[in-house]
């Protein structure tokens, strides 16, 4: 895939802010001391003065834009997911979800494709806690074209949203005709018969190689992007179950509480499936480059490709 | 209105308060009834607001950030008109709009919903900012508790206030010194309270809370204050009004039986005809 255009989705968080700051004048950005690496720097640069860096206080800054939103702005937050959904739970529950303010959460560094920096700022469990929060809605973007149509469609949405972003550049696969983007649609990529492959954020390119190297094998995997992990898309995911009879969920992130256990909570009560949860087993990450940590822990194309064939073999 | 009435109002909040925690069974008089006066002179004479249109755009707004006293907050808006003060006994009560703890898509009134401690200053710096922003004269205030000030989150806030200049904000301390394990310098002094917020930038003016002609000079004072955040750090008598209850920790949570409420109603009955009787 040496020739896919490759980009970071957080790059695609400060690019779709950036685009969408002169039609809509009520959008603010916050920060906290990280606009470079959460790429609202162009933001920042094209509105300044409605770019707010509260300093390293991402409490506080949760805090701001709850009381932003009770006068009708529109703030969005940006931290790395760690801090973001981690340190902020608390703040994100009863600042923002209780009260069902109008904020929305830009969570860039998501995930072990953080890289060298290692386990403390690889965030795995931000898409699990978001999720329990009553009303949030919580949106993983696979790539560049699907990050900037989720930053919009949140500014569109009245509600708190949770966008996770990546900082390792991924490969954009969503720049076809006729692209659309619907808040709680999952997108079914590749019909197949024989295996259901759900994929959301970075694991959607490598489901969709792992579903290529599965057909040279002779098995045919279907691949359902879910974008949205709350609300789900039921309806996708139960048809192609009710197709295909086995399910793989591959995500960057925790296989407790995130995408896997959203896909098994729908079908343990309305379609008992035998499900497959590729991701973080119970796990802490460690420092490596971005490739190397999805090779070692299974989440690349190649990783996927083996865990799904020794589970339709299984 | 003058200082005689608004004495009288505080009073009726002080009722509404012990009958609304009594009902309960359940709920924090002590830090409601320390607050009962900045509550009264807040709703009755400081903030631009229309109990008949809580949601006024242009409206002051207030942040209960020591969200466990929404009795004093219910009790005013009560009295104050934006819900009927018969309504107070409903207080936690299944199915009620008084909540334990303020929420704001509950209760007409509540501009913020609060209670975990540490967090509703930094939703009335947001208010402030949007406030400046917009070019909008409305007015933000804050009530915190002096043992909420131990979060670091409090801190946080006073540095984004302080460094942003919102002299639109108002901070307010209630400085009953007790909290639920005992008295605030025993358990973690947050003295010097004053100091603290000056070294955040805050204008800083230290009154007698339970004195209404201080609240009165002190609110005119952050009025006038440009430039920076104004906090007020209001020494109180916790439980103030029921005799039993003033100066004890031991109220801090805790709802008067049947007998105790007859006693705290009829304290409260005597400083009304104190006062000249009822309005």
């Amino acid at each position: 895939m040496a020739d896919v255009k490759k980009i970071a989705t957080r790059e695609s968080y400060g690019n779709a802010l950036a685009e969408c700051g002169e039609k809509y004048p009520n959008l603010l950005v916050l920060d906290a001391d990280l606009a470079g690496a959460t790429k609202t720097g162009v933001f920042k640069k094209a509105f300044p003065e409605r770019h707010i860096d509260c300093g390293i206080a991402e409490c506080n800054m949760t805090g701001i834009a709850a009381g932003l939103a009770t006068c009708g702005k529109i703030p969005f937050i940006s931290s790395f997911a760690m801090f973001a959904a981690g340190r902020n739970f608390e703040q994100v529950r009863n600042s923002i979800g209780y009260p069902h303010l109008n904020v929305k959460i830009g969570a860039t560094h998501a995930g072990i494709t953080v890289g060298e920096d290692g386990a403390t700022h690889q965030c795995n469990e931000d898409i699990a806690l978001m999720r329990t929060i009553p009303g949030m809605t919580v949106i993983v973007p696979s790539d560049d074209v699907e990050a900037r149509a989720a930053v919009e469609a949140a500014i569109n949405y009245v509600g708190p949203v949770y966008l996770r972003f990546g900082r390792a550049a991924v490969p954009v696969i969503n720049d076809r005709e006729g692209y659309q983007f619907e808040i709680g649609k999952g997108v079914l990529l590749r019909e197949g018969k024989d295996v259901t492959i759900v994929a959301t954020g970075i694991c959607v390119s490598a489901a969709l190689e792992a579903a290529e190297k599965l057909a040279a094998d002779g098995i045919d995997a279907e691949v359902i992007n879910i974008h949205t992990i709350k609300p789900l898309d039921e309806e996708l995911v139960l048809a192609s179950a009710k197709k295909t009879g086995r399910v793989v969920t591959a995500e960057e992130h925790s296989v407790i509480g995130g995408l896997g256990s959203a896909v098994c909570d729908v079908l343990s009560a309305k379609l008992p499936t035998k499900v497959c949860k590729i991701g973080m087993q119970d796990v802490f990450g460690e420092s490596g480059t971005a490739a190397a940590l999805v090779e070692k822990y299974g989440l690349d194309g190649s990783g996927i490709y083996e865990t799904t064939k020794a589970f339709v073999k299984g | 209105m003058n200082k005689l009435e608004l004495a009288k109002k505080a009073n009726e909040v002080r009722k509404g308060i012990v009958t609304a925690v009594h009902s309960a069974k359940a709920g924090h008089p002590g830090g409601s009834l320390s607050a009962a006066d900045l509550f009264t002179y807040l709703y009755f004479e400081e903030m631009n607001i229309d109990p008949k249109n809580p949601k006024m755009e242009d409206r002051d707004r207030f942040v209960l950030s020591k969200g466990h006293t929404a009795p004093g907050l219910y009790s005013v808006l009560a009295n104050r008109g934006y819900f009927p003060v018969e309504d107070l006994k409903t207080l936690r009560k299944l199915g009620s709009y008084l909540q334990g703890h303020p929420c704001m898509q509950e209760t007409p009134g509540v501009d913020m919903s609060s209670g975990s401690l540490g967090q509703g200053l930094s939703a009335a710096a947001g208010m402030a900012l949007a406030g400046k922003m917009d070019g909008k004269d409305y007015r933000v205030y804050c009530l915190c508790g002096d043992g909420e000030i131990q979060e670091g989150q409090i801190w946080e806030a006073a540095m984004f206030a302080g460094h942003r200049k919102l002299d639109n904000l108002v901070v307010i301390v209630d400085n009953n010194g007790l909290q639920i394990d005992g008295r605030i310098e025993d358990v973690c002094s947050p003295y010097p309270i004053d100091k603290k917020f000056e070294a955040f930038q805050f204008h800083t003016i230290n009154i007698d809370g339970n004195d209404l002609e201080q609240i009165d000079a002190a609110m005119k004072e952050a009025r006038q204050t440009k430039g920076k955040p104004t906090a007020i750090i209001m020494k109180t008598v916790k439980g103030k009004g029921v005799s039993f209850m003033e100066n004890n920790a031991g109220w801090h949570g805790k709802a008067p039986n049947d007998e105790e409420y007859a006693i705290a109603m009829a304290d409260l009955e005597k400083i009304g005809e104190e006062l000249g009787g009822a309005n």
